[in-house]
């Protein structure tokens, strides 16, 4: 087989590598020793020190990294960072793109696709090499009811990949490879300005390992504070149902589904949630799934490990009482 | 691509899928597609909050909204829906040959259709349909037409003649973008617009009436001027669903509990096992 080539974009906004980029590394080191090809990863940097950004990705599986300085002011200007990708596809002409699927990439990696001409496969859970030595990337569709596996007939092949979905490969500070400083200047484009950052994200459901959700079963917004110290005790984050959004008592960042967060916690507690497709969406690929409902139909059931028929203010009291008593006596030995 | 500069009295396009009700719709798995036929078509739901968007923005800027969509002919009552919910003018590109498009196919398809409108402020898109799911179309339309865009915008701060404000989820955080006219802007929910959170509308009984009596357009490739035919419908669609499958075939196995007091027995018993417990 020909020798073939994987270009990892490195999502660079503020000064610190994206962590779901190195993940991209750990799938992008598969497909290429695949094809006996080559790692490159694509950066910007504006800091004093752009080897600094490129040893973290040579650490993580990258063989070449190619980085662009831009001023501090610029770095979260993601048409900037569409032209660099843009060129390092041009210069290296890889069979593969990976981007990662965060707003930023599927911001981003749409308008390379354009420019170049080339498919884009959206918020892939996995690619692979099948036996023709074609690449297959595997997606969800239709707000995750359908799993479809895609192919592109143009070159490259590009796909943003969901975050979460691959392991980050261990940092080998050992590893050696090529650092390209990328010479060609990029102009700014015309009539975008990044002011700024003008809010921080107040919750990371995404990163969270236990979720409490709780949904419509709610009665009233002061009722959540039962959800939220079980969620504390249990070192997790409270997180809600679209219809507590909408509702206004909660922020969207809260919110898990199609039209929400992504989320999978090694256990997600849903308390009164019924199961919608569109909420399933977001909660399927967790671990383990425990969830409360009055309903014994819910369709929630099917997507549980454990389901518990019950009033779900009853249950999390109970949890609560338990697991301060659990916890005072582990302090206590 | 070139433009027209953007008139003073530039209009707003507002991208408007029409999908089927994804609870209702049937997938054709042998053939990897929607079939389309199986359901009615509304307004994606995302698209709504354009439209309501746009609609705001014309008591500023002034123009008329044109709600433009890619479908097949019975998408007609669709584009009556976005007239009801005040789009000036309704057009349905309609044509054998943009079956089958892809992210790419479409949305240079609607950038040829969006040339053709000329003279224009701001086109506006949902941040995603809940058919395709990709929520690519709305850059991938913006790089067509050479113009800046944001995603994920969910605050529009301010707008004057020659720009937006708007905050817009970067993942990391939502940062302030402000882009000069023309331009493109992907809107998510919730969607505040000078500090109002903004709901589509429920059009009136006499809207209802009135968009019944409108005319939509319906163009074909034909009436698209300097179309490559090359690049739009499946000829034009890089991707191939090679195999598709439904996911939720293979549902959990829940062990069911009726008593609480097993129920938190058996969760203490799994959230230590898991070494959840601290
Ligand atoms: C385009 C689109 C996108 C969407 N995106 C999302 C999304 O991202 N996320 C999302 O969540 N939804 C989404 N939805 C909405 C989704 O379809 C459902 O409406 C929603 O998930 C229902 O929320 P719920 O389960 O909290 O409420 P309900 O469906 O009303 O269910 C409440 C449940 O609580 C149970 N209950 C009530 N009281 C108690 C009690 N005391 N103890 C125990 N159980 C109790 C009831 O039996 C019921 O099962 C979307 C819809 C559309 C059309
Ligand atoms: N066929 C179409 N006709 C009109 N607008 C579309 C079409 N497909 C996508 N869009 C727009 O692009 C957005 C993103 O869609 P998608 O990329 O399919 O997730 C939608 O919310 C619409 O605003």
């Amino acid at each position: 087989m020909e020798r073939r080539h994987v270009l990892v974009y490195v999502e660079n906004i503020n000064g610190r590598l994206n962590t779901s980029s190195f993940e991209l590394l750990t799938k992008a080191r598969e497909v290429a020793d695949a094809f006996s090809g080559r790692v490159y990863s694509v950066l910007l940097s504006a800091g004093d020190d752009p080897f600094r950004e490129a040893r973290e990705v040579i650490a993580r599986g990258s063989d070449v990294a190619i980085v662009y300085r831009v001023e501090r002011e610029l770095l979260p200007n993601y048409l900037l960072h569409a032209e660099a990708l843009t060129s390092a596809i041009r210069r290296t002409r890889p069979a593969l793109v990976l981007v990662s699927a965060t707003p930023w990439g599927r911001s981003l990696a749409p308008r390379v696709a354009a420019r170049l001409g080339v498919g884009l496969t959206a918020d892939c859970l996995d690619v692979y090499v099948d036996e023709s030595g074609e690449i297959v990337q595997v997606r969800p569709a239709f707000t995750g009811n359908i799993i479809a596996h895609i192919k592109t007939s143009s070159s490259p092949v590009m796909a943003t990949i969901r975050p979460g979905v691959f392991s980050p490969p261990k940092p080998d500070y050992s590893r050696s490879g090529e650092v390209i400083l990328a010479d060609e200047p990029l102009t700014p484009p015309e009539g975008l300005e990044v002011v700024g950052l003008s809010r921080e994200r107040s919750v990371r459901l995404s990163e969270a390992s236990v979720i409490v959700a709780v949904g419509r079963g709610l009665r009233r917004r002061e009722d959540v504070a039962l959800f939220e110290e079980l969620a504390k005790i249990l070192g997790g984050e409270v997180a809600v149902s679209k219809p507590l959004v909408d509702s206004g008592w909660f922020e969207k960042e809260r919110q898990v589904g199609f039209s929400g967060n992504i989320v999978r916690p090694r256990v997600y507690l849903a308390f009164g949630i019924s199961g919608a497709p569109q909420h399933i969406a977001g909660m399927r690929d967790s671990e383990f799934v425990i969830s409360v409902n009055i309903d014994p139909s819910a369709p929630m059931a099917r997507h549980s490990d454990i389901f518990v028929v019950g009033d779900m203010y009853e249950i999390a009291q109970k949890l609560v009482n338990r697991l301060k008593a659990f916890k005072s006596y582990e302090s206590r030995n | 691509m070139a433009l027209e500069p953007g008139a003073s009295e530039g209009n707003i396009i507002v991208l408007v899928k029409p999908t089927p009700d994804i609870n209702k719709v049937r997938f054709d798995v042998e053939r990897g597609r929607i079939d389309r036929s199986s359901a009615e078509l509304e307004i994606n739901p995302f698209d709504l909050y354009a439209l309501e968007l746009a609609t705001r923005l014309r008591e500023i800027l002034g123009g008329r909204v044109i709600a433009v969509s890619m479908a097949p002919p019975h998408a007609e009552k669709a584009l009556r829906d976005a007239i009801a919910r005040g789009a000036d003018r309704a057009i349905l590109l309609s044509d054998k040959r943009f079956a089958g498009a892809d992210t790419l196919a479409t949305s240079y398809t609607l950038a040829m259709a969006i040339r053709k409108l000329g003279g224009f402020r701001l086109v506006l898109s949902g941040e995603k349909s809940v058919d395709g799911d990709t929520g690519q179309v709305g850059p991938e339309v913006a790089e067509h037409l050479n113009i800046p865009h944001a995603s994920f915008v969910h605050r529009v701060v301010d707008v004057d003649e020659d720009s937006i404000t708007v905050e817009s989820d970067f993942g990391d955080g939502y940062y302030l973008v402000r882009l000069r006219f023309p331009a493109l802007l992907s809107v998510s929910r919730p969607l505040t617009f000078r500090g109002e959170s903004l709901e589509p509308r429920i059009p009136k009984l006499s809207d209802v009436l009135r968009s019944r009596r409108a005319r939509i357009e319906v163009w074909s490739a034909d009436d698209v001027p300097g179309i490559d035919f090359r690049r739009i419908g499946l000829t034009g669609s890089p991707t191939r669903v090679v195999k598709a499958f439904y996911a939720l075939e293979e549902g959990r196995r829940p062990v069911v509990y009726k008593d609480p007091e097993a129920a938190v027995e058996e969760i203490i018993k799994v959230l230590r096992s898991r070494k959840l417990l601290r």
